[in-house]
């Protein structure tokens, strides 16, 4: 166990060397939420808070997701999956390594983001809160990539970002970010709790006394999606390992 | 002798295509074997199955004595061999050292253990001095020879090669040849796919020739060309080549080969006595003139049919 989660981040490592820098990611990670801020900011007369919880939840939630869903059909295109599958790992180990290429992104932009946005904007998030829901708020973006890489099986990156931008921009605008929960209508806020990303934004401002859910609920519902898009993830993975390579 | 390999009933339908059928052999512990067979036939299907990446519709895999159907058994296999997948690449956006590092830290070995064999083995395949350059920036011999490299790191004892010297150069097809030679010295088995008749034949103690998904052939390669008969043939060359095969009453078949003519016959005696009758009348200086016996490739084309599947 401990053996192959070492060779996970061996895993992890192979992918931030090479897939870090790669345009898509780049694109996708850094320079889309940045677009997406402004377009949040201007023109809308918005407290502090409101803008550090709608900066590091798009950015948290953009480049946790840059990395992951094209690692494997990247892999295909360029020849190299099937080495990396017949090595002693499984293909559990080659996925939580993929996980983690999209965990320490996330968290390395999110917090260099964060902490300049806190300062410049003068607000101070509970520390404890903020840092645990971003954690685990980026854990489970990383683990929701592993679910978008898995379908449909192909070696070309461009149909899953495609397939993944759909999603990600409908989970954006029902969690929140941009209405907050409790000004939603009853059917809105419905929708929105179909998003993990609806509880980390909710987390985000309880770490400034404001949150609507219950800390323990965001924080709960947060674990179970993540646990619930790496277990599927992981299966259907499995179930279209065989096509990847006839 | 311990069985380093067991395939046994392997059976494998893509829907309703059956790709490999009812495939059984063994291979022993220190042999190199070699698997033939014309493109779709099923040999990297095959080879798929023995490595775990397919799991076979029917039958059994033991490699090592681990039941390759086990996932937790497959990774205990896995350790012990060194894989070189059809076509595979290395990764060109790391450096030569990098990808060897990577399969190091898979293999579970320390670093120390991992510097050392690298440096090892980018001597043995001539990559040193390219150590610390972008794999982007290789040859595709460069690019095999890492390959092969990559899955040596471990200094396992087996080795599954799928086409390790399909479409090289000679100089490494040759350093790829004399490697696997090396190997087999040292008490590796190795299973092999080729395309390249005169590598099987040189390497390669067994072969299994297979076809439309079934194993038609098992034997040592002199063994196999016994199964060939009437395929004795004479090649001769004159200056100026000129060659008129109605002069031959026993030829079974002529072929034109380059500055050559390759005559198929029951009787090479009475062959070569007509052709040197022919060279004085014709007054010809006979340049090369030999008898040979079925090559491999005759084998596989008398087994094959001389046709893809």
């Amino acid at each position: 166990m401990i053996d192959q989660l070492k060779r996970s981040f061996a895993i992890a490592k192979k992918d931030m060397l090479i897939f870090y820098l790669k345009g898509p990611v780049v694109i996708m990670g850094l320079i889309f939420p940045f677009f997406l801020f402004l377009a949040f900011l201007i023109g809308r007369n918005l407290s502090g808070e409101q803008l550090f919880v709608g900066l590091t939840a798009m950015t948290a939630f953009f480049t946790s997701t840059a990395v992951g869903p094209t690692i494997i059909p990247w892999e295909c295109r360029g020849r190299t999956f099937e080495r990396l599958i017949t090595a002693p790992v499984s293909l559990t180990t080659v996925l939580l390594g993929d996980l983690q290429a999209s965990l320490y992104f996330g968290l390395a932009v999110t917090f260099a983001i964060a902490l300049p946005a806190a300062l410049y904007l003068a607000v101070s998030p509970g520390l404890t809160v903020f840092l645990m829901a971003t954690l685990l708020a980026v854990l489970v973006f990383s683990a929701m990539t592993i679910l978008f890489s898995s379908y449909p099986p192909t070696d070309v990156p461009a149909d899953v970002m495609m397939l993944t931008s759909l999603v990600k921009f409908s989970l954006l605008f029902i969690s929140g970010i941009f209405v907050p929960l409790e000004h939603l209508s009853p059917y809105g806020r419905a929708v929105s709790y179909l998003s993990p990303l609806t509880y980390y934004v909710d987390a985000l401002r309880h770490s400034f006394g404001k949150g609507y859910l219950p800390l323990w609920a965001d924080f709960g519902m947060l674990a179970l999606f993540g646990i619930f898009f790496f277990l599927v993830g992981v299966t259907v993975h499995r179930r279209v390992l065989e096509k990847r390579f006839t | 002798m311990e069985k380093a390999i067991e395939a046994v009933n392997l059976t494998k339908y893509y829907d309703s295509f059956l790709a490999v059928d009812g495939v059984s052999f063994e291979v022993k512990t220190g042999e190199v074997f070699g698997f033939l067979g014309p493109n779709g036939a099923g040999k990297t299907t095959t080879i798929r199955m023995l490595t775990g990446i397919l799991k076979p519709t029917k039958g059994e895999v033991r490699i090592l004595g681990y039941n390759m159907l086990s996932e937790r058994e497959k990774i205990k296999a896995r350790e012990r061999m060194g894989i070189v997948p059809e076509m595979a690449n290395p990764y060109v956006d790391l450096t030569a050292m990098q990808n060897l590092r990577l399969m190091g830290e898979l293999y579970g070995m320390s670093k120390a253990e991992i510097e050392k064999r690298s440096i090892e083995l980018l001597r043995t395949f001539d990559l040193y001095k390219k150590r610390d350059v972008k794999v982007r920036g290789f040859s595709k011999g460069m690019r095999q020879r890492l390959i092969i490299a990559m899955a040596m790191i471990a200094d396992p004892e087996l080795y599954f090669l799928d086409e390790p010297t399909s479409g090289l150069d000679v100089i490494s097809a040759r350093l790829i040849k004399d490697v696997i030679r090396e190997e087999k010295k040292a008490g590796k088995t190795i299973f092999m796919t080729t395309h390249n008749m005169a590598d099987a034949n040189e390497l390669c103690e067994r072969i299994g020739i297979i076809r439309r998904g079934k194993l038609i052939a098992i034997d040592t390669p002199e063994k196999l060309k016994g199964l060939v008969k009437g395929r004795v043939s004479v090649e001769v060359s004159f200056e100026p080549m000129k060659f008129d095969s109605s002069i031959l009453s026993s030829a079974l078949k002529v072929e034109t080969m380059g500055d050559k003519v390759k005559i198929y016959t029951n009787d090479p005696d009475a062959t070569v006595k007509e052709l040197v009758r022919y060279a004085e009348r014709e007054n010809l200086r006979i340049v090369s003139l030999r008898t040979l016996s079925p090559s491999l490739e005759d084998v596989f084309m008398e087994l094959v049919g001389g046709k893809n599947d």
